[in-house]
């Protein structure tokens, strides 16, 4: 070996070590804070649709209140992170993640909304079929957040009835069997107006239970279209076969490029494991989620970041072969590769861009994540591999080390 | 490389891989999932061996058709196919299958609607039309029409394909499938984009040599890293195949066959097919 540059082998060293550190240190971390899809960390994905029925239209006020109703359902389930979302005009899209019982957790999702109000004896007075409007306001006396009903002809009937047979009594209201609130009777109540007062802190409680109540009212019933439940076994089951399919593929990957690329393979070896913390940290950072198709497209996504490097090492090859210097010829090695990889990757992100667009679950997690991993493995490539290329070029000047 | 000269019999090879499929694609059509037609999809892993039998017996007491199409995907573990059932139906089945066949584990129930499969059929067909029309404007812009025009009958010639191996053995489709196919389109394409862009700059520093002599040069150039390339995703896609459980395998099974056809159709068929319309401009 010929006289060694101290400066860059010291370099170099730190380099290793960084990615090396970067990599041992993010595992953990990247572990507990990478968003894991239905698909492997088990639950439920509900396309609902709603149906119209007479009189009543599904608009895009029904859909949210709708969403409404299905959230309170939802956090009733103490679930965490659930999404729920209209999808175009008409559907609605709810999905959790990590239910230990997604069968159960679908049927109480699936259950019809029904605001009943009940006597001190549970017996069901009225139910949200003759509820006409409720509303959420200041009481002008005392400035106090309340909920203002009003029942249709029929239910004021019932309604004025009751009351006025019940003073002093109270009346349950439940939702979905759930007690809401449970006010006293105050006085008779002839015009089927009547307000839930006393029980809410902020207007916006007040809003927010006007707007379960009504929709718990409206007739637009929701059925389920598509229903996907995944079992925790099996969740955890695919990302512990995926994982180490990823990893050996990994190794396969590293010692070919090793092996058939010698100093340059190695240094293509060291940025790889920086651009797989480099799409990981990524994918937490902007909430992504990871799916099963997700780590096949993380996976692909490695295969193409060798692509990269793949193309840049041939055509360093080519210009030592044309007998330039080492170092002339990583300048334009790099130079010539850049179009090519900025083109090719341009064309595989026009496809992934469709995915993402059309796509919806686990096959977005697939477009996202190959997405993430294209821009990435651009991003090393160009800057990182070439920075150090450079440096190894200083320690490793035969030219041999460089052409298979 | 003499890829030009070759041309013909590449011609030749690309139908003589597409024409099988097609006629199957004709004659026995897809093996559709539950994605596409809608249906119900349950997978349970019972804890004591249980013959297919067996499950189709509890399956009849059930009134649900017994000829419907078991898979068995492990130990134990086996995914059942029916039309759509009720929440109602299905947890009834489920308890059914624990009365008669012991305690089990659910893994996965889906249930897909009719509406949202026919909607998946045509969000798929629409993707790849755009897909291939968004890189066809891509390549004219970059390179030229020419090079579009080779690039797409290349990509199409691996999708139909990838269809017709899926058609002749009947595997099931579902929606992962259409994003392998996706993946084929954007991973072949990168593929002939290294080639083509040889092309291109060897046209530029060889202004005077024949087509031909171009394109074989510039394939001869990047075979390499062709290869290459393709090796290494094969050594991802194959470690996925084995390792990577039932839920994966089809999906794994269509890019590793788009991925290798690929690489042929982006060496044998997608710069002969500029080099054909090349020639014939004067």
């Amino acid at each position: 070996m010929e006289r060694v540059n101290a400066t860059s082998l010291v370099k170099m060293i730190a380099v290793v070590l960084a990615v090396a550190l970067l990599a041992g240190f993010s595992y953990n971390p990247l572990k507990e804070r990478i968003k894991l899809g239905l698909d492997l960390k088990g639950g439920l994905h509900v396309v609902m649709e709603a149906q119209e029925k007479e009189g009543r239209e599904v608009t895009p006020d029904t859909i949210q209140k709708s969403i409404g109703i299905l959230r309170q359902r939802v956090d009733e389930l103490g679930v965490e992170e659930p999404i729920i979302q209209g999808e175009g005009n008409t559907r609605i899209i709810v999905e959790l993640p990590g239910v230990d019982n997604p069968e159960a957790a679908a049927d109480v999702i699936g259950q019809t909304a029904e605001l009943e109000f009940k006597d001190e004896n549970g017996n069901v007075i009225l139910s949200g079929k003759n509820l006409k409007e409720a509303r959420a306001e200041l009481d002008p006396a005392g400035n106090e957040p309340q909920v203002s009903l009003e029942f249709d002809k029929e239910g004021a009937e019932i309604f004025k009835d009751f009351s006025a047979a019940n003073i002093g009594k109270v009346l349950g209201i439940y939702l979905d069997d759930r007690m809401i609130s449970n006010p006293t009777i105050r006085e008779v109540i002839p015009n089927g107006m009547a307000r839930i007062s006393g029980g809410f802190e902020t207007l916006k409680e007040a809003e927010e239970t006007a707007v379960l109540l009504r929709s718990g009212a409206l007739p637009v019933s929701l059925s389920i279209e598509e229903k996907r439940t995944v079992g925790p076994t099996l969740g955890s089951d695919s990302l512990a076969k995926s994982l180490k399919a990823g990893i050996i593929g990994i190794i396969m990957i590293l010692v070919f490029m090793i092996g058939y690329y010698r100093v340059p393979g190695t240094v293509a070896a060291v940025s790889l494991i920086l651009y797989a913390c480099i799409v990981l940290w990524t994918m937490v950072l902007l909430k992504a989620t990871l799916t099963l198709p997700g780590i096949a497209g993380f996976i692909l996504s490695i295969g193409m970041a060798v692509d990269a490097n793949i193309i840049i090492y041939e055509r360093i090859k080519d210009e030592l072969r044309h007998g330039k210097t080492l170092k002339a010829a990583i300048e334009s090695g790099f130079n010539r590769a850049f179009w090519t990889i900025f083109d090719a990757n341009v064309t595989t992100l026009i496809a992934a861009g469709v995915l993402m667009f059309f796509g919806t679950g686990p096959i977005k997690g697939f477009a996202v994540t190959l997405s993430i991993g294209i821009i990435a493995s651009m991003f090393t490539a160009i800057t990182f591999t070439r920075w150090v290329l450079k440096m190894v070029s200083d320690l490793f000047k035969k030219t041999e080390l460089y052409v298979a | 490389m003499y890829v030009t000269k070759l041309r013909k019999y590449a011609y030749l090879i690309s139908l003589l891989l597409i024409l099988p499929g097609l006629v199957s694609l004709f004659i026995q059509g897809l093996n559709l999932g539950i994605d596409f037609t809608g249906g119900s999809l349950i997978h349970v892993q019972f804890e004591k061996p249980v013959k297919m039998e067996q499950i189709r017996n509890v399956l009849g007491q059930y009134e649900i058709d017994r000829g419907v199409p078991i898979q068995q995907a492990g130990n134990n573990e086996y995914i059942i196919r029916t039309p759509i059932l009720t929440e109602q139906q299905s947890s009834q089945l489920v308890q059914g299958f624990r009365d008669h066949l012991g305690n089990l584990d659910v893994l996965r129930i889906d249930e897909v609607g009719a509406v949202i499969g026919k909607e998946l059929t045509n969000k798929a067909l629409m993707a790849i039309g755009i897909a291939c029309v968004l890189m066809l404007i891509y390549i004219t812009i970059r390179f030229e029409f020419k090079f579009g025009v080779g690039a797409v009958v290349a990509l199409l010639q691996n999708v139909v394909i990838v269809v017709g191996v899926f058609s002749l053995f009947q595997w099931e489709v579902d929606s992962t499938f259409i994003a392998a196919l996706l993946t084929i389109l954007g991973y072949s394409i990168n593929d002939t984009i290294v080639v083509f862009d040889r092309i291109r700059e060897n046209l530029k520093l060889r202004r005077r040599e024949p087509y031909d002599v171009i394109v074989d040069k510039s394939v001869l150039q990047t075979v390499n890293r062709s290869i290459n390339t393709v090796l290494t995703v094969v050594f991802c896609l194959g470690a996925l195949l084995l390792l990577g459980g039932a839920t994966l395998k089809y999906f794994v099974l269509a890019m590793l066959i788009g991925i290798v056809v690929g690489c042929f159709s982006s060496i044998f068929i997608a710069s002969p097919i500029w080099y054909d319309l090349k020639i014939r401009e004067n």
